[in-house]
């Protein structure tokens, strides 16, 4: 039964291409009802996958800790930009130096600009991986982040080439949902029939265990190469997708920030899981755009809070929620033997957390609960939080520190999408509810 | 010139050592040695705890340049050529310590070993070119037939690192089989097996030999288990050749027994 071959083939191509026109009717909705904030996410969540998926093929698949994501991405959206904008604007941008000659007339259509974009992503990755591959591990990642800087310092000083610090403005926004999602397919359906072959396998195996893979005749070296790369080019895609979106590079923007935020999206979605990566892109994408609240100021006030069903219920369950899986984890801790000293202090500090959190529920519960009979616990209680810029990132670094203690291995570790297990789970869950049933 | 290598190696050798050494810093793991491997036979490569038997096996496989001497297989010398290049010439290899990819797949492990002898390359991948296709069914029906051959089939789709200890070791004579290999080099395949195991293992190695036609070169550290199988045996001692012959003379042969005897903590357990 469970020879060799894969099964269902038949059936698992139709789920796929009946998947296909869900998401271009769904895609078709977006466009015609969303609006331009709304299309900016859903252009984001794209670029983000594809940024996230490559950096998963280098790091997550292929063992090479890479940080230089920020420098493929601004070469890519550089090269690309250059092929984009138009003649006249170039002469409008180059004030305080000429634009290097044969660059002032360039103009190419975007899928062009896109693919150099890439292609020179790719080279400066081949470049840079002939001295750095022999490198492993930590090293490899301080030589990329050290790359990554050193692109953007080249790129503020080539001012003939990149105009410098002031950077590019009114870049031809031809980055609309079409082609971000046209590349996102591109990049899952190049890097997974890659490692859905036995090149999967191979690159796994490299990174796994180095000196087997050679001795069973593997190039270590060379496939390496190659998945750096490949990765490479897509970062330098995705970066050439950012900069016609937001129509405005300069290179302070392509900083270790841009990096860590794909890192964070990779290392949360599961290294070693490209539906991780699509899921972890969508997720973070858009918790980083609804954190920006913590960013503004804030006024806390039960009475207030009360009058909004909505927050209530939400400030509620995420209370009840952080509390009881606190608590779960505390438990499920304990009984493990008490290890080392680190060990201990992290479970008393999951206790408290747990505690506060619980405390925290029933107390807004006890409080909504007054308010809706017409009492207010505490009349004059209002809590004002002064807007703290980089909250965000704060509130994401401790995330991704949670992530590293608590579930190393990511929302869905190693695990994949696949036709074969989506019906299984169906008929399993199918199978419960017609017993159920009876 | 390869092939007058060739034709002059009609004799037969499969692999020759002609005064190797291999030094680390002070010590010398390896020193003169010189073997000449017969084809078509098991063969066993024993001695003592730090004799230099896993350090022969990483100089012919590349894994180490030897500081003097020269190594030939097929007649063909091997020096500057890197694992992957002589593995590609027909050497596999299993490791002391085994070395499975411990997050992939039994079959995944097995496949893995198939990749040397494939002819599409990677960018072939995303093309859907048919010759792709029809060549990585055959990789997966090939590895998929191995593993039935050594009796892992029923395990195929387990994580290879959840198996056990011996199913390991079988694991990975099968990823090195499926390199296509006409000279098999074992590494202490025995070790950690009760003598039925081992007796088990033995009778499976000669008969493997057999069925794909092979030399092998075994490394074993208890000289009972290789006087069963092995049609001729070097004894190392300190990285020296202290003896070879087949079984009844190295048996005989008062170094090997003194060596074996004063040697180190598990010799002759
Ligand atoms: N890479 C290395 N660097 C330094 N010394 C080494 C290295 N590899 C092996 N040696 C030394 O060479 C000697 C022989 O080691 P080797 O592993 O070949 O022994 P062995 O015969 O396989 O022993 P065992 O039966 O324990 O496997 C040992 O003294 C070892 O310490
Ligand atoms: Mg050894």
């Amino acid at each position: 039964m469970t020879g060799p071959l894969k099964h269902n083939a038949v059936r698992n191509s139709l789920s796929t291409l009946a998947f296909l026109v869900a998401g271009y009717l769904a895609l078709s909705w977006a466009e015609a009802n969303f609006d331009g904030y709304q299309t900016q996410l859903l252009n984001l969540v794209a670029i983000n996958a594809i940024l996230a998926v490559s950096l998963n093929f280098i790091y997550g698949f292929s063992g090479m800790f890479s940080l230089g994501h920020a420098g493929f991405m601004a070469i890519g959206a550089y090269v690309s930009a250059l092929c984009i904008l138009p003649p006249a604007q170039k002469e409008l941008l180059w004030l305080l130096e000429p634009i290097y000659g044969p660059l002032a007339a360039l103009e190419t259509p975007f899928v062009v600009s896109v693919l150099l974009g890439g292609l020179a992503a790719a080279a400066t990755s081949l470049l840079i991986a002939l001295p750095v591959m022999r490198l492993g591990g930590d090293y490899l990642g301080i030589a990329t982040l050290g790359f990554a800087e050193i692109i953007r310092v080249l790129f503020t000083n080539l001012a003939y080439l990149t105009n410098g610090a002031i950077g590019l403005r009114g870049i031809p926004s031809y980055a609309g949902i079409w082609w971000n999602y046209g590349w996102l397919a591109v990049t899952l359906f190049v890097v997974l029939s890659m490692l859905k072959s036995n090149f999967g396998n191979v690159l796994k195996s490299i990174r796994d265990d180095e000196i087997a893979a050679g001795a069973m005749g593997i190039n270590t070296s060379g496939y390496r190469t190659m998945a750096f790369c490949l990765g490479g080019f897509f970062a330098g895609v995705g970066g050439a997708l950012m900069g016609s979106l937001v129509t405005t590079i300069e290179p302070k923007m392509f900083n270790f920030q841009l990096t860590f935020n794909i890192l964070l999206i990779v290392v949360a979605g599961g290294l070693g899981s490209i539906t991780g990566s699509v899921v972890g892109a969508a997720a973070i994408t858009l918790l980083l755009e609804w954190l920006r609240i913590v960013e503004a100021p804030l006024t806390l006030n039960f009475a207030l809070a009360a009058d909004d069903p909505q927050l209530c219920a939400a400030a509620l369950a995420v209370c009840l929620a952080s509390g009881v899986f606190w608590l779960r984890k505390w438990r499920r801790g304990a009984r493990r033997p008490a290890a080392a000293l680190a060990g201990r202090l992290i479970r008393g500090l999951t206790l408290a957390l747990a505690l506060t959190a619980l405390a925290l529920a029933l107390t807004l519960a006890l409080a909504l609960a007054l308010a809706f009979l017409g009492l207010e616990m505490f009349p004059d209680f209002t809590l004002d939080v002064p807007g703290i810029p980089g909250m965000r990132m704060v509130i994401f670094s401790v995330a991704l520190m949670c992530i590293i203690l608590f579930r190393r291995e990511g929302l869905l570790g190693v695990r994949e999408f696949s036709w074969d297990g989506f019906y299984d789970r169906l008929g399993r869950l199918a199978r419960r509810l017609g017993s159920g049933g009876r | 010139m390869e092939a007058d290598a060739r034709a002059e190696n009609e004799n037969g050798l499969v692999l020759e050592l002609n005064e190797v050494a291999m030094r680390f810093g002070g010590v010398a793991a390896i020193d003169g040695l010189t073997m000449a491997v017969p084809p078509k036979k098991v063969v066993g490569l024993i001695g003592p705890n730090g004799a230099g038997k896993t350090t022969v096996f990483n100089v012919v496989t590349g894994f180490y340049q030897p500081t003097a001497g020269s190594v030939a297989f097929e007649g063909r010398p091997l020096s500057g050529l890197t694992p992957q290049a002589i593995c590609a010439l027909g050497i596999a290899r299993t490791f002391q310590n085994i070395r499975l990819f411990a997050q992939g797949t039994v079959l995944d492990n097995v496949m893995v070993g198939c990749h040397v002898r494939r002819r599409c390359q990677w960018w072939m991948a995303p093309l859907c070119l048919p010759r792709f296709f029809r060549e990585e069914k055959e990789i997966r029906l090939k590895s998929y037939r191995l593993l039935e051959r050594l009796g892992l089939a029923p395990l195929a789709g387990e994580i290879a690192s959840s198996l056990p200890y011996g199913a390991q070791r079988r694991l990975e004579i099968a990823r090195a089989l499926a390199t296509d290999p006409s000279f098999l080099l074992l590494d202490e395949p025995a070790a950690g097996m009760n003598p039925q195991e081992s007796a088990d293992l033995m009778r499976f190695i000669e008969e493997i030999r057999r069925e794909f036609d092979l030399t092998i070169l075994m490394i074993e550290h208890d000289m009972k288990v290789v006087m069963g199988v092995c049609a001729h045996i070097w004894v190392l001692q300190y990285g020296r050749l202290i003896a070879e012959g087949d079984p009844d003379q190295i048996r005989g042969n008062p170094e090997v027994i003194s060596a074996y005897l004063g040697g180190g903590p598990k010799a002759e357990a």
